[in-house]
């Protein structure tokens, strides 16, 4: 290694050799620092609002107090991590069929959003919801009934959907 | 002997006294190095313990009170104890001789703010035990029996001694000014604006930075840098042991700046006349008052020490290690002969 070149006194010039200037210009910078705004957020009280493009907890879309989804099992198929696990049967609904099973298991669930993205009645969608916490790995498998949301709460993403699938 | 036990009943009180305060000082100085560090990163910091978080610290020692503590099988185990209780011992050491305030007169007898303040040498035994608080964190990274603990170690050595010949030197200036070894005789000759930081501006710089390096301060806290040396000297240490190097760091820094304050910036001197607050020397008010101006000075310096730890880089080890001997020393050395011959020529 050639330490001829580029050493430390060819790199500075006096006064910043001598380090003092330099240390006061790095205090003063700190110092403006200290004077500008926070960026913190204080969680538990002020919490983040995402965007339609968030892809939080799946849930299924209630509307009409019954769930849109047929049961066509595209979603489960689709599942990279195997989550979702749906059994069909027959109603008296135009629809016809509805899952009489539901249950995505939160644990396996990687929040990749092809369910929201294969399903044909837009029937699954990703919500808002980032506080996924459960104490034991039962409370982990979601069932319809943890599942349905109303459709008023899902416009954001369901619009979302729409707009760029 | 009658006299001798009243004095040490004196001395005992004292010392509990300054003892509390200095362990809160060092809890202070962790809420204010966490809440300025966060300030500086554009962060809150603690405020959830208590008003402003200001009971962090104390949350903290309580969390490291019922930790485990781990002791590696290999290590040796009595000196791995040891270290710790002589790291906060000689911190807390210290302050034996610093002077809070002058003095209080109860009764035709003088009570000197202070354990010992008048002590003739009370310099030198600053000096004293701050070298051996070397030997607290060279016996942790030795006993460990961890390699980054003992290369902590060994850089602790090597550094604070380097740095300890420019601080001492440096201080000569200020021995040679005020003719005595006492910290109340050096600041009783600081009166009326005489600071020494006036009259010793390059004894004071190096003084400043040498104080760093005695720290273990950033810039120069060589022995726990993360990236190469995991935790340095405390990587094995846990618990209340760790706790202990914790409180003497902090403690360290507090003494450095009373130091400092008592050397360079006046001590408990008020920075006006105390004729103006109209209370008479040795009243209780005026003690109160020049504690409360020596508080203030050491509060700032504090500060100070925490801010330059969140501005600058850590050094390099050989940059370290040549600041300390080619520029610091020769520099402090040149500071001894310009005070002689200035004192010579103008006394």
């Amino acid at each position: 290694m050639n330490i001829e070149h580029n050493i430390e006194r060819e790199r500075m010039t006096f006064w910043e050799r001598i380090y003092l200037p330099e240390i006061a210009r790095g205090l003063g910078l700190t110092f403006r620092r200290m004077l500008r705004p926070k960026m913190t957020r204080q969680y538990p009280e002020e919490r983040w609002e995402p965007l339609g493009s968030y892809r939080g907890r799946p849930v299924l879309v209630e509307e009409d107090s019954v769930e849109r989804c047929v049961a066509c099992g595209l979603c489960a198929r689709v599942c990279p991590a195997l989550a979702i696990e749906v059994q069909a049967s027959e109603t008296e609904l135009d629809k016809e069929r509805f899952p009489i099973k539901f249950e995505i298991n939160m644990l396996r669930c990687i929040y990749c959003g092809f369910c929201e993205e294969v399903c044909p009645e837009e029937a699954i969608v990703m919500s808002k919801d980032y506080e996924l916490v459960f104490t034991s790995p039962e409370a982990g498998i979601m069932d319809k009934a943890k599942l349905l949301v109303p459709i008023a709460q899902l416009q954001d993403r369901l619009e979302f959907v729409r707009r760029y699938r | 002997m009658n006299n001798l036990i009243w004095i040490l009943i004196e001395a005992l009180i004292k010392a509990v006294v300054i003892l509390n305060v200095i362990l809160l000082g060092a809890a202070t100085s962790v809420y204010l190095e966490r809440k300025i560090s966060a300030v500086i990163q554009d962060r809150i910091g603690p405020n959830r313990v208590g008003p402003f978080g200001v009971l962090q610290p104390f949350a903290d020692v309580f969390k490291l009170f019922f930790k485990e503590d781990i002791v590696p099988k290999a290590s040796d185990k009595f000196f791995h104890s040891l270290a710790p209780i002589i790291s906060l011992g000689v911190a807390v050491a210290v302050y034996a001789v610093i002077p809070f305030a002058h003095y209080v007169e109860i009764g035709g007898t003088k009570y000197y703010i202070g354990i010992a303040p008048n002590l003739n040498i009370g310099l030198l035994f600053i000096l004293a035990m701050t070298s051996v608080g070397v030997y607290g964190i060279t016996l942790a990274g030795w006993s460990s029996n961890n390699k980054y603990s003992l290369m902590g170690g060994l850089r602790s050595a090597a550094q604070m001694i380097s740095y300890e010949l420019s601080m001492g030197l440096s201080l000569i200036g200020i021995i040679l000014i005020s003719g005595s070894f006492s910290l109340n005789d050096i600041v009783i000759g600081q009166a009326n604006w005489k600071w020494n930081v006036f009259l010793q501006p390059l004894g004071f710089l190096i003084f400043l930075v040498s104080a760093f390096a005695e720290t273990n301060r950033a810039p120069f806290d060589l022995p726990e840098a993360e990236p190469e040396l995991v935790g340095g000297y405390n990587t094995e240490y846990s618990g209340m042991k760790f706790g202990m190097f914790f409180l003497a760091e902090y403690a360290n820094m507090a003494t450095s700046s009373a130091f400092i304050t008592l050397l360079y910036f006046g001590g408990w001197q008020l920075p006006f006349s105390p004729d103006l607050l109209g209370l008479a020397e040795g009243s209780i008010g005026l003690a109160v008052a020049q504690f409360l101006v020596f508080f203030i000075k050491v509060v700032f310096f504090i500060m100070f020490f925490i801010w330059v730890r969140w501005s600058i880089p850590r050094f390099r080890y050989d940059q370290l290690m040549r600041l300390g001997w080619k520029v610091l020393l020769p520099l402090s050395l040149l500071n001894v002969v310009l005070t002689a011959a200035a004192i010579l020529i103008f006394k």
